[in-house]
């Protein structure tokens, strides 16, 4: 699909719409949002610019495979899980700093996990669309 | 003790990445790791000699009432150190054996893996810990009995193995719950105190029952021992160490460890003389119809353990006693006539006793570790085994009934059986004359001849000096196997007595037997033709019978048809919700607590009923993947109404990509043709209807149902106090169902692999084509 709007459209989207997918997942703890659903709000923003730009320009974009990024979700939350063993704590006990962080606010486990889960919506949204789009 | 199990653990993991390396001289660090769990469990033995219980505690899934709770008394060290002990010959004995194999990294990793499993089974203080270690000692012997997986038999015998140890697995599990829930605790040192109400409950029998599969299929007793000789298809170095000291030996740990929890009562004693008994007799007796080395030991392991679960199963004091020596004596034997045979068909790269002969003169070394073994095996006077029988012999006379004479005579008839097996595992391909094809045999490298040869030694110190043995590990073994304090003394010399005879006699029947019996291939075939009718014949047939039918339960069920798994799983939903409400009794509408609707639900309802129509007549695809998504958007505008915003953006954002989901798969398919018959629409139809009926009816009967908000309040209550979060669905998510989060990603990341690997291999193939 060419489209002169589309193509330009994107280009303003990609970096918008990425960047709200982030405020999702940061305020999901307090408001509406989350990991999951910034997930795929990004994956859709991902999927847009392919389909003005081609899958493949995306992969360009992305650079390192989709796929890759499930291992390292899976990683994040599996650290943030067992975190707490380390202290001597079962494991996914919530740990959290004491004082909000400026812009990001309250910054605990919690959100590595839910930033792990972002990930991996993202890496198996994207594998399974472009891999199926790619397919010839 | 945490770190010995994870050391393994963590080491056999590393493997993967650093495998390579290990390929190389740094192999030679390989062989310290169960060197220095070892001694870290030697360095326990006096502290547990006292009489002291090492304790560790360590919260896992504390809710569940799984930790890790590790306890080192008398039985659980023996074991340790019998496990990192053999453990520490074998490392040094297989990277020899294996040197240059292409999957040298693996097999240690495998062989890591394993012992680390073993350690967690005979360490866990809490018996959910133990299943679950003892889950890994099956799955990771499954890769080491299938190592050569290269070859069709090794594979089966490895899947035989993994089929029986995991069925019984299966049991124990149960009756480990069932035990637990009784007692009300899951820790093993707590279920000492129990004993009285587990043993008195009505579901004493089962649970019994359910542990006894689960211990006799691990050790290979009558009926399940036939995977053991199979297991032989594996390298020497695993033989030697699974079925000396370590996998078989996991199920006799089981039942010590239960003795004093479920065990002192009649049936627990006489099933396990019974099974014991035959056990021990028949593999004996099996033994010496043999001519490959690897299955005469096979047998005579069986024959062990059937002496062992005889010996628990005889419940005194002094089997007790004879229990605790006869586990050391087995292993030291064992492992050291496994790794002997190892070194000869690493040698002359055959097991056959037919044509082995006069190996002494090129092989002294292994020769004298053979010989010893043998000849502990026998019992011979000044040897550990000597003292062993001598015990087993005084736990038989003196038992407490007037079978004891009878028993005397199976232990007798096996110890007879046992002393032939040993010397032509051990004595045989050493006599005689030297075939010219092995003139030029030669000794194989020091480390692996060496590691036979101390543990033959050990056999003949222990045997010289028993007290040492006895007063350091034995003694607090009885004491764990009976749960009760009991004095004992290891002697080298009871003086001239009954056992003495008894042990004399055998000897030397055992080698009468020996130079009577000539193994041949003739033997061999005469014990064949009784296979229809054993054991191993049965349940094969039952297996083929098991796989016969999940072929048919494919077929029906998944046909891969997606509209047919649809309709099941629609009809399946539908069956059991219409009975459910039916047994609730008529659905009665209240319409006074009904919301009164608004003028855009009925917009909303107006757009939905022409979606459907939409898809149900149109002839594109296309539509009908569009009307499908405007439904969703309904959907999601309805849970906007109803104030869910975290639900509907979820929706919202689901169906966006299942629609360009659709859309590129549709590119791909041919163009729709109708093929279905008319009567195909009609019965969607219904079916569709019914479902939507049904859903409407459970809707409405939630309305009246007392609904108990229990659940919500506790999450509305304590998010932000616990979990310092306002938004109650997200921290449900993140953090008091994080562990359901977690497992769904892994689900949602295999779903992702499984396409990416289905399209990948599939242009593979054609590119090959």
């Amino acid at each position: 699909m060419k489209s002169a709007i589309l193509q330009t459209a994107t280009r303003y989207l990609l970096p918008i719409l990425l960047l709200f997918s982030f405020f999702l997942l940061l305020r999901g703890h307090y408001y509406p949002g989350g990991g999951f659903v910034g997930g795929l709000v990004a994956s859709i923003a991902f999927v847009l610019h392919s389909f003005a730009n081609g899958t493949e320009n995306t992969m360009k974009i992305l650079r390192y495979k989709p796929l890759s990024l499930i291992p390292i979700g899976l990683g994040i939350s599996a650290v943030s899980v067992t975190f707490p063993l380390l202290f001597g704590l079962p494991p996914m006990t919530g740990l959290w700093f004491e004082e909000p962080i400026p812009v990001i606010g309250m910054i605990g486990s919690a959100l590595f996990f839910d930033l792990g889960v972002y990930l991996v919506v993202i890496g198996v949204v994207l594998t399974i669309l472009f891999t199926i789009a790619l397919n010839d | 003790m945490l770190f010995t199990v994870l050391t393994g653990l963590i080491t056999s993991s590393l493997l993967v990445p650093f495998g390579k390396l290990m390929k190389t001289k740094w192999s030679v660090l390989l062989p310290f790791i169960p060197v220095i769990l070892f001694l870290f469990y030697l360095w326990h033995v006096p502290v547990v000699a006292n009489g002291t219980n090492v304790i560790q505690h360590l919260a896992w899934v504390p809710s569940l009432g799984v930790n890790f709770d590790f306890r080192l008394d008398g039985l659980s060290l023996l074991f340790a150190l019998l496990i990192t002990g053999i453990g520490t010959a074998i490392f040094f004995y297989g990277r020899s054996y294996l040197k240059g194999h292409i999957y040298f990294d693996r097999f240690f990793a495998y062989l890591l893996l394993f012992m680390s499993a073993m350690l967690g089974v005979v360490l866990s203080n809490n018996i959910l810990t133990l299943f679950v270690f003892w889950e890994l000692t099956s799955i990771s012997s499954f890769f080491l009995i299938g190592f050569n997986n290269d070859s069709k038999e090794s594979r089966n015998s490895a899947l035989t193995a993994l089929s029986i140890t995991g069925l019984g697995g299966f049991f124990l599990l149960a009756g480990l719950v069932l035990a637990g829930n009784i007692a009300g605790t899951f820790i093993i040192s707590e279920l000492f105190a129990q004993h009285d109400k587990l043993v008195n409950h009505s579901l004493y029998p089962l649970i019994i029952g359910l542990v006894f599969i689960g211990a006799f299929t691990k050790s290979a007793q009558f009926p399940f021992h036939f995977w053991l000789p199979g297991a032989m298809k594996a390298p020497t170095p695993v033989s030697a160490y699974l079925h000396s000291a370590t996998m078989v030996k996991a199920g006799i740990y089981l039942l010590a460890r239960f003795t004093p929890i479920l065990g002192n009562t009649e049936l627990w004693n006489t099933t396990l003389l019974i099974v014991g008994g035959f056990t021990m007799v028949f593999a004996a007796i099996h033994a010496l119809f043999r001519t490959d080395l690897k299955s005469i030991l096979a047998y005579s392991t069986i024959s062990a353990l059937g002496i062992l679960t005889f010996l628990l199963g005889l419940g005194t004091t002094e089997a007790f006693i004879a229990a605790s020596v006869f586990i050391l004596v087995h292993a030291l034997y064992k492992a050291t006539l496994f790794m002997v045979t190892g070194i000869i068909d690493h040698e002359t790269h055959t097991r056959d006793l037919t044509k082995l002969g006069g190996l002494r003169k090129v092989l002294m070394p292994v020769f004298i570790a053979a010989v010893l073994a043998a000849l502990s095996s026998a019992g011979l006077p000044s040897t550990f085994g000597f003292i062993g029988k001598d015990l087993i012999y005084e736990a038989t006379l003196h038992y407490h009934h007037n079978w004891a004479i009878w028993l005397t005579a199976l232990a007798v008839i096996t110890n007879i059986g046992l002393v032939a097996a040993g010397f032509m595992a051990g004595i045989k391909p050493f006599t005689g004359k030297l075939p010219q094809a092995f003139e030029q045999v030669h000794l194989p490298y020091k480390s692996m001849w060496i590691p036979p040869l101390i543990l033959a030694v050990l056999g003949l110190v222990f045997g010289i000096f028993p007290g040492i043995t006895g007063d350091y590990f034995n003694h607090q073994t009885a004491i764990a196997i009976a749960g009760e304090n009991l004095e004992m003394e290891l002697k080298m010399w009871h003086g001239f007595n009954t056992v003495f005879i008894l042990s004399l006699a055998t000897l030397a029947t055992g080698t009468i037997v020996y130079f009577l019996n000539k193994p041949s291939e003739a033997k061999l075939r005469a014990i064949e033709q009784f296979n229809h009718i054993s054991p191993q014949y049965i349940i094969t047939k039952i297996g083929a019978g098991i796989k016969q039918m999940s072929a048919w339960y494919t077929n029906v069920f998944h046909n891969g048809y997606l509209r047919s798994y649809h309709i099941k799983i629609i009809l399946f939903a539908e069956l059991l919700l219409g009975y459910k409400l039916w047994l609730g009794g008529p659905v009665r509408i209240d319409y006074a607590n009904l919301t009164p609707l608004s003028w855009y639900e009925f917009g909303i309802a107006a757009i939905l009923l022409g979606a459907m129509y939409l898809i149900v007549t149109t002839r594109s695809r296309l539509t009908a993947v569009v009307s499908t998504s405007v439904i969703g958007y309904c959907i999601c505008l309805m849970f906007v109404f109803y104030s869910a915003p975290d639900l509907a953006m979820t929706q919202f954002t689901i169906d966006t990509l299942t629609t360009v989901l659709f859309v590129l798969v549709l590119y791909k398919l041919p163009p729709f043709i109708n093929f279905t018959s008319r009567g195909v629409p009609i019965r969607d139809a219904i079916v569709a209807l019914g479902f939507g009926i049904i859903i409407s009816l459970i809707a409405l009967r939630v309305l009246y149902e007392p609904n108990s908000t229990a659940i919500s309040d506790f999450y509305g209550e304590n998010a932000y106090l616990l979990a310092k979060g306002k938004n109650v669905v997200n921290v449900i998510l993140v953090d008091f169902r994080g562990m359901d989060t977690m497992f769904e990603t892994v689900v949602l990341s295999i779903a992702a692999l499984g396409v990416y690997s289905l399209i990948k291999l599939r242009l593979k193939s054609s590119e090959k084509e």
